[in-house]
């Protein structure tokens, strides 16, 4: 099985420290995360987390049992990122003269979509969201003109075949869970036969 | 405790008898009491604990409450969580802990380390600084709930004192229920000084991020049963879940109906009786040899409420290939850890032994079960009568065990430290009930034994309960014999002393040319150290002088403690070298 990136979900409670608990899952098993992403999800009091690593299949699923093991974890999942729609944000500050005076910078602009959030007399700071090697490509374009500072976000992502997470949340509070909430998705007939052949 | 219902009941008929007054009839006590009342309905008979500045107001508490709860004094917060998990071990409960913040707290991070990969139900109540000192680096003020996040099931932190009763339930119930583990509640000063109005305590049953126990699916059920009745060789193992899921019968049905030879982990000993006909011994880098050999023979391996130790398996990728794997247990990140399982049930034994019960056929294996005696007469010839019955001058740890189990009958409890003496007192001690092996399996804690026996008296005092110690784990908690001393705990110490730091000096003389270095470790007179905790004693060291001692120490009314000099070099055998097969398990 070969590493590639893999994006966890992760629905939680939201608690103090449970950030922690999830963070030292990785950590422990010296695992890099690449990008972490908390916010509210579309349930209200539900948190979520996202969270990108470059990993094997397998590991990736042992990471999220350990996940959903922790007691205020209320379901992980994975994902490659063909399964997922995904985007990050990035800012740029870029002298202001140069962007008045190099026609070419505000075309570069322009191609990339980027859009000014504050334009000063001495800086203007442009944003773009998009995939990683988008941000790259901009990033490496305006290196010589004068990049003063750039920060990119963590990764946000949808899950392409999600139905949201009403459904499952409102199983969840039932003390007898339908098989479907308990059943761990990364344990269905195909995975199994897989598992059989190894 | 019954007062407290009666005060519970009380303000309820006062609620239905007068028209409502905005709870005005609540009680209003104390964040401390209300640690108490959470204590008293979860029916916590003993507490193992050390005050200290930031638990004094939950220690005054305690103070209106002895009548109804037993605190013992330990004499280092390790102690005091060892003696929890022992309290656990025997009587299937929760055992509780109270601790001061800082020191206090960080003294309990090994045992809760080691409750947590032994899967033992603690609740660790720590006090902390006034929450408005929080992060301030005040005196006595350590990250408590960071330091211990790692080794918990779960782990809190309450500022404010009405969320003490609903937190206490969560605690307790997370402990308990599932796979059982440590739970650290970290409460503040002022939450614990803080008066508000008391609601009644609510044990509870669910939390909805929480599924402690899978749903059990049929499917998997049949297709464990139908892959055990095609096979010829099954081979059954079987860890602790089999104890914690309290399902020692159904365990005892599904072997016999099965006709299934089985062998347990360390952790899982005492489930079944030693001497059952079906039982081959005990797996592992110490274990017997047959079940270690046959492993690597059966065609169906059936592995229940056990997860799959590297001290088990030895070489991962030379364990078990030729055999279909089938995998009982509760917790899903089990399945598939460390072994690919060709069928897992996911749920508690206790409801899918009886499933798989009924649907395997009632078999005999009696040429397989031959092929396991057959190892087993080797194993006697090479390791078990040259242990047992030591043609040296100096005593065998293993003759002590076996004079033990004769005057006991295998009707104690065993508890056991870490090293030679745990392996040794593990591979030969009879035992007849559950819950009689009390040892630090996953974590290895030298220090474990004395104050896990204190508490394993506590938690099963009708037993006779023996601890077994080398002398190097013995003087890592020997301060609790201060505790044996002040609470009267009638518990059996034989320290079995060998000079050495044996298991390593084993390890440095097979692996490391016999290069030992820094393994030799020099004693007190133990038998003096007892006499100053007003603790009677006795050293050995002749064979003619043992069968006396021992029975002299089983004899006395009170704690003992037996010292017995044995042989310096001795080695544990059989044993599988880190890093090789279990069919590779060595005899010399
Ligand atoms: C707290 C701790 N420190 C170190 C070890 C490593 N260790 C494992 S066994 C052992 C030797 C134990 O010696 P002793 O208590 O005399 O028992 P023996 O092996 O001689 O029976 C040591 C040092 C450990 N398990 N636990």
């Amino acid at each position: 099985m070969s590493k590639q990136e893999y994006t966890v979900t992760v629905y939680t409670e939201n608690q103090v420290g449970l950030l922690n608990r999830i963070a030292i899952i990785f950590s422990r098993r010296k695992i890099n995360i690449d990008s972490l992403n908390t916010s509210p999800s579309e349930v209200a009091g539900v948190h979520r987390f996202t969270i990108v690593i470059n990993e094997t299949e397998d590991v990736v699923r042992k990471l999220c049992r350990q996940i959903e093991k922790q007691v205020e974890v209320l379901k992980a999942y994975y994902n490659t990122n063909d399964e997922i729609v995904w985007q990050e944000l990035a800012m740029y500050k870029v002298p202001t003269d140069v962007i008045a005076e190099k026609v070419k910078v505000e075309r570069l602009l322009r191609e990339y979509g980027a859009r000014a959030v504050a334009i000063r007399k001495d800086y203007i700071v442009f944003e773009t969201s998009g995939h990683r090697e988008e941000i790259d490509a901009l990033i490496k374009a305006l290196e010589p003109f004068g990049l003063i500072e750039f920060v990119r976000s963590a990764r946000v992502a949808i899950i392409k075949t999600s139905n949201g997470f009403h459904e499952k949340l409102k199983e969840f509070e039932y003390r007898e869970p339908s098989e479907e909430v308990i059943e761990n998705e990364y344990l269905n007939e195909t995975e199994k036969e897989k598992i059989f052949s190894m | 405790m019954e007062t407290i219902h009666k005060i519970k009941s009380n303000t309820s008929e006062q609620k239905t008898s007068k028209p409502p007054l905005q709870g005005t009839e609540r009680e209003n006590i104390s964040g401390s009491e209300a640690v108490m009342r959470a204590l008293a309905c979860e029916k916590v008979d003993t507490i193992f604990g050390y005050p200290g500045g930031a638990i004094m107001p939950i220690y005054d508490a305690l103070y209106d409450h002895v009548k109804k709860v037993n605190h013992i004094l330990v004499r280092h917060e390790q102690g005091a969580i060892h003696a929890a998990q022992g309290y656990a071990r025997t009587s299937g409960k929760v055992g509780v802990v109270f601790a001061t913040s800082g020191p206090g707290a960080t003294n309990l991070v090994t045992g809760l380390a080691d409750a947590m990969i032994d899967s033992t139900p603690v609740v660790c109540v720590t006090g902390q600084v006034y929450a408005h000192l929080l992060g301030t680096d005040a005196f006595q003020e350590t990250d408590v709930i960071n330091i211990t996040t790692p080794v918990t099931k779960w782990n809190y932190q309450v500022t404010d004192a009405t969320e003490i009763p609903s937190v206490m339930a969560k605690a307790f119930y997370i402990a308990g229920s599932g796979r059982p583990g440590p739970v650290v509640i970290d409460i503040t000063k002022n939450a614990q000084l803080q008066k508000f109005d008391f609601d009644g305590y609510k044990k509870i049953d669910h939390i909805r991020s929480y599924r402690p126990k899978p749903i059990v699916r049929k499917k998997y059920v049949e297709e464990a049963a139908k892959l055990i009745n095609s096979a010829e060789k099954p081979f059954v193992i079987f860890g602790q879940g089999v104890i914690l899921g309290k399902a020692e019968n159904e365990f005892k049905q599904f072997i016999e109906k099965g006709g299934l030879p089985t062998a347990w982990t360390i952790m899982g000993m005492s489930a079944i009786p030693t001497d059952h006909p079906l039982a081959v011994g005990m797996l592992g880098m110490h274990g017997n040899y047959g079940p270690n050999v046959l492993t690597n023979d059966c065609d169906v391996l059936i592995a229940v409420g056990m997860r799959f130790d590297d001290r088990v398996t030895g070489r991962l990728d030379k364990y078990a290939k030729q055999a279909k794997v089938i995998h009982l247990d509760i917790d899903p990140a089990e399945i598939d850890k460390n072994v690919k399982t060709t069928v897992s049930v996911w749920g508690d034994c206790k409801e899918t032994l009886p499933l798989l019960t009924e649907l395997i056929e009632q078999k005999v294996h009696p040429q397989w079960l031959e092929r396991f005696h057959e190892f087993q007469k080797k194993e006697e010839e090479t390791c078990i009568i040259p242990e047992l019955n030591p043609t040296s001058e100096t005593l065998s740890m293993g003759e002590v065990i076996k004079l033990l189990n004769e005057l006991t009958h295998g009707d104690a409890v065993m508890v056991t430290d870490v090293g030679q003496h745990q392996m040794v007192a593990c591979r030969y001690t009879k035992l007849n009930h559950t819950k009689s092996n009390i040892t630090s399996g996953g974590l290895g804690t030298m220090g474990f034994a004395l104050p896990a026996a204190i508490g394993a008296k506590f938690g099963a005092p009708n037993r006779t309960v023996i601890a077994v110690i080398g002398d190097g784990g013995f003087q890592m908690t020997i301060q609790e014999l201060g505790t044996v001393m002040q609470s009267q705990v009638n518990i059996k110490i034989i320290v079995l002393n060998n000079n050495f730091l044996g298991m390593v000096r084993q390890w440095q003389q097979l692996f490391h040319d016999r290069r030992y270095s820094f393994v030799e470790i020099s004693s007190p007179d133990f038998v003096q150290v007892a006499k100053g905790y007003h603790i009677d004693g006795r050293c050995v060291s002749k064979r003619e002088e043992l069968n006396d001692a021992l029975t002299a120490m089983l004899d006395h009314k009170g704690p003992y403690v037996l010292e017995v000099m044995v042989g310096k070099e001795n080695n544990v055998f059989p044993m599988v070298p880190q890093g090789c097969s279990v069919a590779e398990i060595r005899l010399k």
